[in-house]
């Protein structure tokens, strides 16, 4: 665990899953969170609940496709709470199809989500990282989310590749662009991890394979420590890139695959 | 910090440099710590600066024996073994043409040999360990930016740290059915004695002012504008041997102020 005090990060896509046990982390590590996201719900409830274990947290409507929408999100966590030191880019969306199987409209859609998401937050949030920053010990921190799936290739995930590669070396040009502002830029790389997403993911695939349970022990032995990953294996690793443990880390690719890409 | 409470880490080299910072760090987050060295006399500086939660011990990484002695010590002194942090190191600015035999075997049986034989004495105390705890043992490897990328004069020194990196890789699918994670970390220029012997080889017979010009270059080198500091490796290192990490295997820490990123 690693300390956030003073800190306020933005975690796009943290009403649940993996954005959600990160804004938690974070608060537990003394950071104030701003909680992005198109679930409404399900983000009041992940905010509550931090504010009921004596964190400091907001929920803001956010869908990340759209620049107005980022805009007015980042304004209200930032007249909130005073500024930005973190941004996660960690909403994401995944869908299984094969290049023939997939249109025009498809592709567009996850570069929609999982590459325009990642621009436009990381181009609306700058200027006051880099305020912040300037007046930090340390200086401020981006976190991407990419995938294995940015590293290796499967079959059928094509779109989905196409993204998490994307970010993966989008991080690495930010990082050496941001660094005269004293902004550090990475991306993780988790693994299947136990969320609503890998509960898609196994759905999407369970089809071809026969059933859930099939598909799932598929996976538990892709990854050769033995398990599929757990959110807070992701979110002590987004904590450990945001905190300033990591000061000397930029353009770097944290792998949290147990394994997985090992191989 | 990352806490290790309750662990039982063994450094090689860690009289001083990033193995001391490390050792510090651990020490810090909760754990034993073992102090493994050729240099006696800092070895135990470092180990007294520590206090009870550290020892001393003797270690020549590239003898089979020495490395067996020191993981005894370890596991008699504190109990057990969780971590070990294969961090002693050599350093030779030297091109092909230059390198003899005798050099590049060398370089092979520190970085190389010194890696192997710590994972190879370690491993029997490590699965002990790890079967018992509730997340399982650590291996850190020091591999280096020269093992992602090649510079036109370390090829002995690249082949090495590319060998770690690699053998890391082997060693976490190997270990993973034994609850013992392998990962490698991989700094850019740490100011350290090792990281100003770095630029004093590189800046040859030209005094001050070719130091001087050396250190600015290596400085522009890392787009963050600074060299780093042992704790930013020790930091690293001690979130690899942490729970924090427990779903990481096989992976690259690359903690380079961004130089491999272009």
């Amino acid at each position: 665990m690693n300390n956030m005090d003073g800190k306020i990060a933005f975690i796009s896509g943290g009403a649940r899953g993996l954005g959600a046990e990160t804004a938690r982390m974070m608060a537990a590590c003394g950071a104030r969170v701003i909680i992005g996201d198109l679930l409404d719900d399900a983000g009041h409830a992940t905010a509550e609940g931090i504010i009921n274990k004596g964190g400091g947290a907001l929920y803001t409507h956010l869908d990340v496709t759209a620049e107005e929408s980022w805009q007015a999100a980042v304004k209200a966590g930032v007249d909130k709470f005073g500024g930005l030191d973190v941004l996660v880019n960690n909403a994401g969306i995944f869908f299984m199809k094969s290049t023939e199987d997939m249109t025009l409209a498809d592709w567009r859609r996850m570069c929609a989500v999982n590459l325009d998401g990642v621009f436009l937050g990381t181009k609306t949030a700058l200027p006051h990282l880099k305020a912040r920053a300037a007046k930090a010990p340390v200086g401020g921190s981006i976190i991407n989310l990419s995938s294995i799936a940015g590293i290796i290739g499967i079959a059928n995930f094509t779109a989905y590749h196409m993204s998490k590669g994307g970010v993966r070396i989008y991080t690495k040009a930010c990082a050496i662009e941001f660094a005269p502002y004293r902004i550090r830029v990475n991306s993780i790389h988790p693994g299947l991890i136990e969320t609503d997403m890998a509960k898609q993911v196994v759905t999407e695939l369970s089809g071809a394979m026969g059933s859930d349970n099939a598909v799932r022990d598929m996976f538990v032995q892709s990854h050769p420590i033995g398990r599929i990953g757990e959110p807070k294996d992701i979110a002590n690793g987004i904590t450990f890139l945001a905190s300033d443990d990591s000061a000397f880390m930029t353009g770097s690719e944290l792998v949290v695959d147990g394994g997985w890409t090992a191989q | 910090m990352n806490r290790v409470d309750g662990k039982v880490a063994l450094i090689s080299g860690s009289a001083r440099g990033l193995g001391a910072q490390t050792a510090k760090v651990l020490a810090a987050g909760g754990a034993k710590v073992v102090i493994a060295d050729i240099l006696d006399d800092l070895g135990q500086q470092t180990a007294a600066e520590i206090g009870s939660a550290a020892a001393f011990v003797h270690l020549d990484v590239t003898s089979e024996e020495s490395w067996q002695a020191a993981v005894k010590f370890a596991a008699e002194k504190f109990g057990g073994l969780h971590i070990l942090v294969n961090n002693a190191g050599i350093f030779r600015r030297q091109t092909t043409e230059e390198t003899s035999l005798a050099d590049w075997r060398l370089m092979t049986a520190v970085n190389l040999d010194g890696v192997f034989l710590g994972t190879k004495s370690a491993l029997p105390v490590l699965k002990t360990c790890a079967a018992k705890d509730p997340v399982g043992c650590a291996i850190v490897n020091l591999s280096s930016v020269a093992g992602l990328v090649g510079s036109a004069s370390g090829a002995p020194y690249c082949m090495s740290k590319g060998g770690v990196r690699i053998y890391t890789k082997a060693c976490a699918i190997e270990f993973a059915p034994y609850r013992i994670r392998v990962n490698s970390i991989h700094p850019g220029l740490i100011d350290t004695d090792m990281g100003r012997d770095v630029i004093a080889q590189m800046a040859g017979p030209g005094g001050t002012a070719a130091n001087n010009a050396v250190r600015d270059a290596l400085i522009s080198w890392h787009p963050i504008g600074r060299i780093g500091v042992p704790m930013d490796i020790a930091n690293g290192i001690a979130f690899l041997a942490s729970d924090d990490a427990a779903f990481m295997t096989g992976s690259e820490l690359v903690v380079d102020g961004g130089v491999t990123a272009q």
